[in-house]
């Protein structure tokens, strides 16, 4: 029995637990939702996630946009690896349309994906430092993050929300500052992820904050759908790249890594391995590259890809297929594809169903963060309220893909 | 596994599956409304099957398919056999009932929720069908094609210019 320092009125009851809200505009959060959670003392009881702030019915939207519209729509989930949102819808597209991408186009989007893997990893595990309090890892690997921004900037002329790449290939070559960029990136960025796991992995703060922190079983997770890195850290080797390779990721040598706990430093370390994969998948596809016509960066599907706008002002035909494409005059097929692809997060499904017409006639989004956050109140329940923040930071919920 | 296979084994078991259909190469059927879980138990629970990995829970609205307007989809992936499947049942529109997959799948809870929030499907047996993304007073199913997304009332936009007009 606790000691009693405050007198209670008669006949009252005593609350023994303390409900406090993370969110919906908590630092801890990185985005906008809200968990309410139950804590007596320091230990945490029960948690309610609330979602749905922002909201943004895209997937009603969707019914009225032609297919490449859609484009944007993707960049909004997942917006730390928007071009992998958007080269997944682009690959939905053209099964639907049954049509197959040069080897080039397949190597170069590859090295778009992985860039983009590489970032949205580099985020995640530096912000579990941030909320660690390591500030310095998250603001030095911060340029790297800079750097494949101004690879994505130099192809499609943005950085954040993308909308890299047309169904078909890409709407413009690489250019010689891509090749610049990115070899500089190559350069440079295995000293730069070095130095960052010198000042995390085996820091004794940092491994006394994360190991053993939000824990989940591999059975647990598997039946709670999550995938990605965060199941990879519980141990199951699932991984969309091999389990159905698309892109010609079946041609790449590379291993999936696994963790064997699920908790936050699991999860670190299988995020930090997966960066370096993926740096070795880059550099695969570059050499790969060499021996292929560097002219090549879009399929020969004139009636799908949207031509190239000084061929619209100056050539007939390019001019008729851009007005079709524009105007809703192509023949689309009828028919439902699934297409998944593996994400930052984990599959991000693409269900879409096309009745001919010149919009979807229902698209749906399997958005891995949706799926896996409806765990974390099993993940931090027993366990201590700054361990439910190093949770809920490292299994990296993005408020956009909870949302759609 | 092969198609073929899972094809077999289910209509073996169950025969009054129908709609047999592999579009893009994913093994597609429809199971009554009222025998979906079943369907679900059975190829979680059997070992050369053991579809265990549920992917995806959504709908789609059909307004033109009177007495079956409403089809909830599942995807599952048995990563043992590394094969996939969508289940489809169909149910009216005043009455959505379907049991709910949350006593196999803990991941079936949200997708439900989803699913409800946005077609109204009853899932009955969820532990808690409450709307997840949209507000809680929200009296209607907005991704219904009933509910055009933008104001039916204006007129300064023709879309029948542009491939599809028309009620949604």
């Amino acid at each position: 029995m606790a000691e009693q320092h405050i007198k209670l009125a008669d006949e009252a009851i005593e609350k023994e637990t303390t409900t406090i809200n993370i969110g919906p505009t908590h630092p801890a959060t990185h985005g906008v939702f809200q968990n309410i959670m139950e804590i007596d003392g320091e230990r945490v009881i029960n948690t309610e996630p609330t979602i749905g702030y922002i909201h943004r019915a895209f997937e009603k939207i969707a019914e009225r946009r032609p297919f490449y519209q859609i484009t944007p729509l993707t960049d909004r989930l997942n917006y730390c690896s928007a071009p992998i949102n958007n080269l997944g819808w682009h690959m939905t597209v053209e099964k639907l349309y049954g049509l197959t991408m040069p080897k080039r186009v397949d190597y170069l989007r590859i090295i778009i994906m992985e860039l983009a893997r590489i970032s949205d990893h580099l985020i995640c595990n530096s912000v579990i430092g941030v909320d660690t309090g390591a500030l310095t890892p998250f603001t030095y690997v911060f340029q790297w993050r800079e750097k494949i921004y101004d690879i994505y900037e130099s192809i499609c002329g943005s950085r954040l929300t993308t909308n890299i790449g047309r169904i078909g290939g890409f709407e413009r070559n690489f250019t010689p500052a891509t090749w610049n960029f990115l070899e500089d990136f190559m350069e440079t960025f295995p000293k730069a992820l070095e130095e960052m796991e010198i000042l995390l992995t085996r820091n004794r703060i940092f491994m006394d904050r994360t190991i053993g922190a939000g824990p989940i079983s591999a059975e647990r997770a598997l039946n709670y759908s999550i995938t990605g890195p965060n199941l990879r850290a519980a141990g199951v080797d699932y991984d969309v790249r091999v389990a159905k390779p698309y892109s010609s990721y079946e041609e790449f040598d590379f291993e999936i890594p696994v963790g064997s706990t699920g908790d936050a430093y699991d999860r670190y370390l299988v995020r930090n391995a997966e960066m370096k994969e993926s740096y070795k998948i880059i550099q695969q596809a570059l050499v790969k590259l060499k021996d292929l016509d560097p002219s090549v960066y879009h399929a020969d599907v004139p009636e799908y890809y949207l031509p190239e706008k000084q061929d619209v002002y100056t050539k007939m035909e390019a001019l008729i297929y851009h007005f079709k494409i524009i105007m809703g005059e192509t023949e689309i097929p009828k028919g439902e594809v699934y297409h998944s692809v593996e994400g930052g997060n984990g599959e991000l499904g693409f269900y879409l169903i096309s009745d001919g017409g010149r919009t979807p006639y229902r698209l749906h989004f399997r958005r891995p963060c949706f799926i896996y956050y409806q765990a974390y109140p099993e993940m931090v329940a027993g366990g201590l309220l700054s361990d439910a923040i190093i949770a809920l930071s490292s299994i990296n919920v993005i408020a956009g893909e909870l949302d759609a | 596994m092969t198609n073929e296979q899972i094809k077999e084994a289910l209509s073996a078991k169950f025969p009054t599956l129908s709609e047999w259909e592999t579009p893009h190469d994913l093994l597609t059927f429809r199971a009554d409304a009222q025998g979906g879980l079943k369907v679900l138990q059975y190829l979680y629970d059997d070992d050369h099957l053991a579809f265990r990995f549920l992917t995806d829970i959504t709908a789609v609205h059909f307004p033109g398919r009177t007495g079956e307007e409403l089809c909830v989809v599942y995807h599952l992936h048995s990563l043992e056999t590394n094969a996939r499947l969508r289940m489809k049942l169909y149910v009216p529109e005043g009455r959505p009932d379907v049991y709910s997959a949350t006593s196999l799948f803990s991941g079936a809870n949200w997708m439900e929720r989803e699913t409800y929030d946005f077609f109204g499907i009853n899932f009955i047996g969820h532990p808690n069908l409450t709307r997840i993304l949209n507000v809680d007073e929200m009296d209607y199913f907005p991704m219904r094609k009933q509910y055009p997304m933008e104001d039916p009332t204006r007129t300064d936009k023709d879309d029948d210019m542009f491939g599809r007009g028309g009620s949604y």
